[in-house]
């Protein structure tokens, strides 16, 4: 005999029916999103040892090791100090320069490499995720994790500079904390959205530096905010869109938090209400939107 | 009776596609250009129809065999009916999750052995608890501290055979209900294919059903007793080992 009858042969129901009459499920269903955000929670420890064993095998092979984590932000900041502070010694209206390049510089990079590093969560990991069940979210959120370890290193370097640069430390420095937490969900949403786009249409990943570029551009990294405000004076809208940037909004409340005397697009009211809105936008939006191609991420 | 028989995995006209992106040879941005332009479909980006329409029914203390030549879609077939493959048409249904015990569970090169364990153990779901005590006894069942402590060394020191004799013993690990296991048996020298044999009758105990994939005549004929042949994505034939392997047999010969 070669062939065996297609329905089930004792029963004659269709595979489908019988499939239902026992009780299976399908194999490789999309979970609804309570389920998905249940087994999530699950993942967490293997989510967090991912993120672990991330850094350290990305610094294994350094001499330095773990070292880079501050090095990496204190040679960006010597940077922009030596082109900024040394060289060209511009000011541009702003008192203390430095720790107000610093400061944008610092949070600007943070979004920055979590958009970089989750564009390819999916599609530099086919390997485990053709072998392996876990949620995919798991991946994205564990790379989010690793910037933010990172960053949590940054932020003390980033604070010892603008102390450096003859800041006063004082009460409103706690702020740092919760604009880092609103930041690190604002990017943890990004990463997946950021990932499944990767995994899609892999052209995405060409295009993410100028993005990048154009968005770097677009919050007052290097220059004043005040400057959109002279140069947009005629266009109300549109500096009403550059000024709703959520990157512009977590600079400013930064710098508003470390510095003294910075000019903001807005007062800080209007800011922290733009940061919670964001945060919650693009957090949520980003999970949602990852977990409906959840079925897909396999195939490629 | 059909009571008796419990399905635990039914695959009702399953398709699977492949879609790959290729880098085209003649390729230039003129064409790339040309091509957006006139609408047509991108000549790189080509479909593997992998499985043509696959349907059956394993049921409760099966071990199914599934043979076929290279590239007939058995380990494709394997990684849809595990829900890591999406299906194109049809559905895969099954009882609990079914694992793939592979040896391709890519893990990290970088880290020693000893933390790619854990971070194995954790992808497959336990819990930290339940991974602390499991450490020690897979690295000895994976033999790689045999010849020195090679378990606190990056696994890109490893040899090809001591990472996949790791890598089964990661997967070999966990209780299955559903149990694929995709050529694991071939990994090793012969005194570690022994002991992978013995903990697989081990898992075959417990799991409900077992597949398994293999070019080895011998191994699915000691352990399966049906066979499924799967030729360019359709079977060709279902049934009883001995009779498929003789009609595969005499296929293979031609």
């Amino acid at each position: 005999m070669s062939q065996t009858a297609v329905a089930d042969s004792d029963t004659g129901l269709p595979l489908r029916e019988l499939a239902r009459r026992h009780g299976l499920g399908v194999a490789g269903r999309l979970p609804t999103l309570p389920e998905y955000t249940g087994k999530l929670w699950a993942y967490r420890h293997f989510i967090a040892y991912y993120a672990n064993a991330k850094v350290t095998s990305s610094l294994g092979k350094t001499r330095l090791g773990s070292l880079w984590q501050v090095l990496t932000p204190l040679i960006n900041a010597a940077v922009y100090y030596v082109i900024f502070g040394k060289i060209l010694d511009t000011s541009r209206g702003i008192p203390n320069f430095v720790a107000y390049l610093c400061t944008g510089v610092f949070i600007f990079g943070f979004t920055q490499s979590v958009v970089q590093s989750g564009i390819q969560a999916i599609s530099g990991n086919l390997g485990l995720i053709r072998a392996l069940h876990f949620p995919r979210a798991a991946l994205p959120l564990a790379l989010t994790m690793v910037e933010v370890r990172n960053m949590f290193a940054s932020i003390i370097v980033l604070m010892a500079i603008v102390l450096g640069f003859g800041e006063p430390l004082t009460l409103e420095w706690l702020l740092v904390v919760p604009i880092f937490l609103l930041q690190s969900i604002f990017n943890a949403g990004l990463a997946m959205a950021a990932a499944r786009l990767g995994s899609k249409v892999a052209d995405f990943k060409q295009l993410v530096p100028f993005i990048m570029r154009f968005w770097l551009y677009g919050s007052a990294v290097l220059y004043p905010v005040t400057k959109f405000q002279s140069a947009l004076q005629d266009h109300p809208i549109a500096l009403k869109i550059v000024e709703a940037n959520p990157l512009l909004v977590f600079i400013d409340l930064m710098r508003h938090a470390l510095l003294e005397e910075v000019p903001l697009a807005s007062t800080p009211w209007l800011l922290w209400a733009e940061a919670i809105g964001w945060t919650l936008f693009v957090g949520i939006g980003g999970y949602i939107y990852f977990w409906r191609g959840e079925k897909g991420y396999g195939r490629g | 009776m059909a009571d008796e028989r419990e399905p635990t995995v039914i695959v009702d006209d399953a398709h699977i596609t492949y879609r790959v992106q290729q880098s085209g040879s003649a390729s230039s941005p003129l064409a790339g250009f040309k091509r957006i332009v006139t609408g047509a479909k991108p000549t790189i980006l080509r479909e593997v129809h992998a499985i043509k329409g696959v349907s059956f029914v394993a049921y409760k203390g099966e071990a199914i065999g599934l043979i076929g030549t290279n590239g007939s879609g058995k380990s494709t077939l394997l990684r849809a009916i595990a829900g890591l493959l999406p299906v194109e048409k049809g559905a895969i249904f099954a009882s609990g999750q079914p694992s793939l015990l592979g040896v391709n569970a890519a893990l990290m090169n970088d880290l020693p052995g000893e933390r790619n364990v854990v971070l194995g153990c954790l992808a497959m779901g336990m819990s930290p608890a339940e991974v602390k005590p499991m450490v020690k006894e897979i690295i000895d069942f994976s033999g790689i501290n045999e010849r020195g402590d090679f378990s606190s060394l990056p696994m890109r020191t490893y040899s090809s055979g001591m990472a996949a004799r790791l890598r089964f013993a990661i997967s070999a690990a966990k209780k299955h209900d559903v149990l694929l296991i995709d050529e694991a048996l071939a990994t090793g020298d012969a005194k570690f294919r022994k002991r992978s044999e013995q903990r697989v009758r081990d898992l075959r105990a417990e799991a409900g059903t077992v597949f398994l994939v293999s070019h080895s005549e011998q191994s699915i004929r000691d352990t399966c007793e049906r066979s499924v042949w799967l030729e360019s994505g359709l079977i060709r034939a279902d049934g009883p080992t001995d009779e498929v392997m003789k009609e595969y047999e005499a296929f293979v010969k031609k």
